[in-house]
């Protein structure tokens, strides 16, 4: 079918695709990295001039700088734990047979459709609120004091709030690879007499491991530019206690209006995101040719 | 008796496994039923669980008071326009790279995906300057285009898993009978790429109806869909849970249907085929 007309052929109804992204990274990037060594502030149009270094060196020395490079790695890991070890447990549930799987199934996966400033919202107020939320509520039954989660805990609070939109993202991959399991394979070391724990250590969790690999990948690509719950729960704060790299950016630029800063606070980024991806991919590598 | 012992062995996951699954649903149950409430029976304490005054009230205000109809609509061409011109422009791209595939489709479809890791907010300086200058800044137009360009690579991905499972012999079957290339797209490939294009298409309006990081920046009164909108009510004044509760149902009810719908499709689109 490879004809040399239709290699033409199929270049032409590529490069649309190609060219767009193309154009869509190089255009933006080229931009960002250019702003980034000039001293820019929206607030004096006219006044840009060169900066050389001077952005990237005020954006490390920034106190900010290292928490919110803290603060990003510990949501990423947080939730990456949660949902991750979440997710097989309830996944190895799911698996069971009981009655109302299907809609079982489906209250599980719910959450994921959630838009992000509801579920923030939705939490923020009517569960974590010290006053009037469900959480208060209950441990004014329990005899304990009310805890203000998003004052006193605000970066685990947001951890929680986003591990619950994606455990189930998690938990419903993790469920479609433990349904494609041999089953013969695990009646065979039933009969052997391997013990459930024994069982699933070395036969569910090995056949598991591709999934979670991708259920990795795809999740630390989101959530290392969690931004939305962030900005209608703690508005980064108390101080920049629950504030990562994409809030911190956010600030500078476009509430601060510093160009320049905010651009160079945006080609850090890219390579931290860069560095995270190589490792990532170097780890898992051999897990996604397999 | 071993039968007898699955049985309750059944019943009791059918206890644990239901309690675990209404505990992750609550909160979303727990905001449909409060957004029935009147705001007082929203902060009763003890919490009021069925025994309250249902009222719409809430929903009226909610549309009266800040035009919800209006950021729904926003929401609709938002998502749905991206999504179908991703698709004018992917459907072809993944079409040839998945029947005249050439040495590089691997590393194109790589780089593709590649482009994804790139933070949004690397590209927000510039993309916010570039759209205030060409009055882009709070239209849905603006809006249409980001999505379509980040939402691409994810179109293609899953466009190509899907017609690289099409069997190439079909087509060969088709022309020995003389079909000519119309024909053959036609009647041959088209209905089986159909079910394909149908589950991108929802995944992907699923995607772009929640995406909230350009939405929340590019947008303020004039174009703002529903994660904007129900960001406005992160700065409230006085009692506002029940109403919080109607704008919350009201914005992700429609998309949690279609994801009911299509949550068949949804594992293989979200890893890009490499979970079935």
């Amino acid at each position: 079918m490879s004809t040399k007309a239709s290699r033409t052929a199929a270049r032409l109804m590529i490069s649309p695709a190609v060219l767009l992204l193309l154009a869509w990274m190089i255009v933006p990037l080229s931009m960002t990295l250019y702003f980034s060594l000039l001293r820019y502030n929206l607030l004096m149009p006219g006044m840009e001039s060169w900066a050389g270094f001077e952005n990237y060196r005020y954006f490390f020395t920034d106190p900010a700088f290292s928490a919110a490079l803290f603060n990003t790695l510990a949501l990423v890991g947080g939730v990456l734990v949660i949902t991750v070890i979440g997710g097989i447990l309830v996944a190895l549930l799911l698996d069971q047979p009981f009655w109302g799987q299907g809609i079982v199934r489906l209250l599980v996966l719910a959450p994921f459709f959630v838009m992000p400033t509801v579920s923030a919202l939705v939490w923020k107020n009517m569960f974590m609120n010290p006053v009037n939320g469900v959480f208060a509520w209950l441990a004014r039954v329990f005899g304990l004091q009310p805890y203000d989660f998003l004052t006193q805990a605000p970066l685990a609070s947001i951890i929680g709030i986003v591990a619950w939109q994606w455990l189930p993202f998690a938990a419903l991959i993790l469920l479609t690879a433990l349904q494609s399991l041999d089953s013969e394979q695990m009646e065979a070391a039933e009969m052997d007499g391997a013990s459930p724990l024994k069982r699933f250590w070395f036969i569910t969790l090995p056949h598991l491991s591709r999934a979670i690999t991708v259920v990795i990948l795809i999740q630390t690509i989101f959530l290392l530019s969690i931004f939305a719950e962030i900005l209608v729960t703690t508005n980064g704060g108390p101080g920049t206690a629950s504030t990562n790299l994409t809030f911190l950016v956010y600030m500078q630029s476009l509430l601060q209006f510093d160009v320049g800063l905010g651009s160079a606070g945006g080609v850090v980024a890219i390579i931290l995101a860069n560095i995270v991806a190589i490792f990532l991919m170097r780890m898992i590598g051999k897990n996604l040719d397999a | 008796m071993p039968r007898a012992v699955t049985t309750r062995r059944k019943a009791v996951m059918t206890v644990i496994a239901w309690t675990v699954g209404l505990l992750i649903f609550f909160p979303i149950l727990w905001t449909v039923l409060t957004s029935f409430k009147t705001e007082a029976d929203a902060i009763a304490i003890p919490p009021r669980f069925l025994n309250f005054d249902w009222t719409l009230e809430n929903y009226v205000t909610v549309q009266e008071r800040s035009d919800y109809f209006r950021h729904f609509w926003n929401s609709v061409v938002i998502s749905v326009g991206s999504t179908l011109i991703g698709l004018a422009i992917a459907i072809p791209a993944a079409w040839a790279m998945a029947f005249v595939p050439g040495k590089r489709t691997k590393d194109v479809l790589m780089w593709m995906l590649s482009t994804k890791m790139l933070p949004p907010v690397g590209v927000l300086v510039p993309i916010y300057l570039l759209f205030r200058d060409t009055g882009l800044l709070d239209t849905r137009i603006g809006l249409v285009i980001v999505l379509t360009l980040i939402n691409l690579p994810i179109i293609v991905w899953m466009l190509y898993t899907y017609f690289r499972e099409i069997p190439g012999e079909i087509l060969e079957a088709a022309r020995m009978d003389g079909a000519g290339l119309r024909s053959e797209i036609l009647y041959v490939l088209t209905p089986m790429a159909v079910p394909g294009i149908a589950s991108t298409m929802l995944l992907n309006i699923i995607l772009a109806w929640n995406e909230a990081f350009w939405t929340l920046n590019l947008t303020a009164a004039k174009a703002a869909p529903l994660t904007a909108f129900i960001a406005s009510y992160s700065s409230p004044e006085g009692l506002f849970y029940a109403k919080l509760s109607a704008a919350s149902t009201m914005a992700i009810a429609p998309i949690l249907i279609l994801g009911w719908f299509s949550q068949k499709q949804l594992v293989r689109g979200l890893t890009f085929g490499a979970v079935k």
